[in-house]
């Protein structure tokens, strides 16, 4: 007691000691509610506040529920920028900046507007404005990826999915779009507790509802073109040790058809949901929407299911006849996931959404970010979960990667031009069509390996030395043909 | 006010503040720190996913968080948990760390010490000068998920 009687023995004494106390005490009390709060975080990960289904294209119902992902998925509006790629108000004309586009896609839509890739939130109204599908008559097979489109399919096929994707494809572009307005969403009504949906009309770009089962929320791949794309390639030999499930099917009974619903691995599910639209693809006019991957998914095999594809009238498949040279070629769109998975990541099992949706924390919650986006913006949590080092080291080897990709690709489109300029010097030289075909079948597939690269969105990144690999066989295809060219042109 | 007010006035201060005190350290279970059980370093969900990845992987039955992240000895070992436990509060409580977690210089070199302590005459042949220098191979650098993570 001779402490307690020293504090108080004079008034001062008394007064700082209890302020003391009170201080600790609060300081202690701040602790506990922090302790208290951190805990709670560890608990509902999520309230399910109203119900959503199948019909509900309309994300922002889901929102409610999954308030987390929404707003993210919602950032996907914002603009960012890296070296290669962009996503402003209306981005930069990819052929004002690469002008060698313009003479490559002579007499294609693309020649007409072709433009940097912007977020996931764009996907419908870009596609809406773009001249390619103002100026052109195109396909409603384009809604497949554009639009939040699976309740249409259904509702056009009577239940079935795949008759209603034949029958939307063959439609117009404004007609297929008008369905897609047409069937609209079903949202729940606000206040309601037991599952009452209303109608509303409205297209949608893709949303919650095109990878998740709004259940269980797991992932699923909904889109046709996938579904029969991976099934073929699951039928083919082709070697895809970075798909361990299509290995594990081949080697069963297989009495059922490959389906990734059902085969899938949930690691690969998160390459999947990305794969239903970041492929290459044809998507009409001329034949039903497909991928071509019944021979593998390099760029070679996939050339080669083209050259064997007929179109109904017997003709031997091709995109668009070159304005310039008359050879009927062939145009890469964005073949993301066959160029991932020739690389070490694929390879490694690391899946789109590990780097482009990577895990963070929210709370206690890991949350993957469904602001879907560039790596290069997000370097903490997309690489050094892997790769334990300096994000300004990190940076430089992609950088390292992406420059000599880049370096390459101008050396092909060089030659590529010099190809197409010698081949038209030819043309007007007098050489026949009979002497100038093999010149032009080089002319197809070394312009097809130069816009597979340069359409796919990583500027090699998702395989280097595949990339590297490709644009030489561009390079020597594309001289090849100069050469030919120049020997049937004027002496 | 008087000597004896004075002091019931401090005796309820000081008994609030060590009831207060002793509740807190309860809540947030103080106790289970001073164990080598690994359920207490996930008090805190920040290290589920450590957790959960180790107690799948390899190591689970042979070697618990404390085997490899604290010294042996006792007195590096209750330095090394005072200093960590120090940090560790300080960044939960104020949320002001590095994600993903990145080891620090002091500990990576505690982690190696306890790799070589098993596994060291297996592999003198390849760590057979410092183990602590900046340049010394280190044995998670190639066996990265071996105590934890994604790929163990």
């Amino acid at each position: 007691m001779s402490i307690l009687s020293a504090l108080t023995r004079s008034r001062w004494s008394f007064a700082a000691t209890a302020l003391a106390c009170a201080v600790a005490m609060a300081l202690v009390a701040a602790l506990l509610t922090s302790i208290f709060e951190r805990k709670l975080e560890a608990r509902n990960p999520y309230v399910r506040l109203v119900e959503v289904s199948e019909e509900t294209t309309d994300s922002a119902p889901w929102g409610m529920n999954w308030s987390r992902e929404y707003d993210d998925y919602r950032r996907t509006v914002d603009s960012t920028r890296t070296r290669f790629g962009g996503s402003e108000a209306l981005p930069e004309q990819k052929i004002e900046r690469d002008p060698w586009l313009e003479r490559l896609f002579a007499g294609y839509a693309f020649a007409l507007d072709y433009r940097d890739r912007r977020g996931h939130a764009y996907m419908l109204s870009d596609q809406e404005m773009t001249k390619r599908v103002t100026e052109r008559p195109q396909p409603g097979a384009c809604l497949h990826c554009h639009a939040s489109v699976m309740p249409t399919y259904r509702r056009m096929g009577a239940g079935d999915v795949f008759a209603g994707f034949e029958a939307l494809g063959k439609l117009s572009y404004a007609d297929a779009h008008a369905e897609v307005v047409a069937t609209g969403t079903s949202n729940p009504v606000a206040g309601a507790t037991g599952g009452e949906f209303a109608h509303a009309p409205g297209a949608f770009a893709l949303g919650c509802v095109d990878c998740h089962d709004p259940r269980s929320m797991e992932l699923r791949v909904t889109r046709p073109g996938f579904l029969r794309g991976i099934r073929a390639l699951a039928e083919s030999d082709e070697p895809v040790p970075h798909l361990p499930s299509v290995e594990a099917w081949r080697s069963g009974p297989r009495k059922e058809a490959y389906d990734p619903n059902v085969d899938g691995t949930r690691q690969e599910m998160r390459s999947f949901v990305c794969g239903q639209c970041h492929v290459e693809y044809y998507c009409g006019p001329k034949a039903t929407l497909f991928f071509p991957w019944e021979r593998g998914l390099r760029v070679e095999e996939i050339e080669a299911t083209y050259d064997a594809t007929r179109f109904e009238d017997g003709h031997r498949f091709f995109d668009w006849k070159h304005a310039e040279t008359g050879a009927e070629v062939l145009k890469a769109q964005h073949p993301e996931f066959e160029l991932w998975s020739q690389g070490i990541h694929a390879r490694s099992g690391v899946a789109c959404a590990d780097c482009h949706m990577p895990y963070k924390r929210v709370g206690a919650l890991k949350v993957s970010d469904h602001w879907v986006r560039s790596p290069l913006l997000n370097i903490s949590r997309a690489c050094q979960v892997c790769h334990p080092y300096p994000e300004a080291e990190i940076e430089a080897r992609v950088t390292a990667i992406q420059e000599r990709t880049h370096a390459l690709m101008q050396r092909a489109a060089a030659a590529v031009t010099d190809m197409l300029d010698a081949l038209v010097a030819a043309q007007s030289g007098g050489a026949g069509d009979g002497a100038l075909a093999p010149v032009r079948e080089l002319q197809r597939a070394a312009q097809w390996r130069l816009d597979f690269v340069a359409a796919e969105n990583s500027m090699g990144f998702h395989a280097p030395a595949e990339a590297a690999r490709i644009l030489a066989e561009a390079i020597d295809l594309a001289r090849q043909a100069e050469l030919a060219a120049r020997l049937l042109g004027p002496r | 006010m008087e000597g004896g007010g004075r002091r019931l006035v401090l005796a309820v201060l000081l008994g609030g503040l060590a009831g207060l005190g002793a509740f807190t350290f309860h809540h947030g279970e103080g106790l289970s720190y001073f164990s080598t059980d690994p359920r207490g370093c996930k008090n805190c969900h920040i290290m589920n996913d450590e957790y959960a990845s180790w107690s799948k992987g390899s190591h689970e039955d042979v070697a618990a968080c404390v085997d490899c992240h604290l010294p042996h000895a006792l007195v590096p070992k209750l330095f090394s948990k005072a200093r960590n436990g120090y940090f560790h509060s300080k960044g939960f409580t104020f949320q002001d760390f590095h994600e993903p977690i990145l080891i620090q210089p002091a500990n990576a070199a505690i982690l190696q010490a306890s790799c070589l302590r098993c596994h060291g005459e297996f592999v003198h042949d390849i760590v057979r000068g410092s183990s602590t220098a900046e340049d010394a191979v280190q044995c998670v650098h190639c066996h990265r998920g071996v105590g934890h993570g994604a790929r163990g």
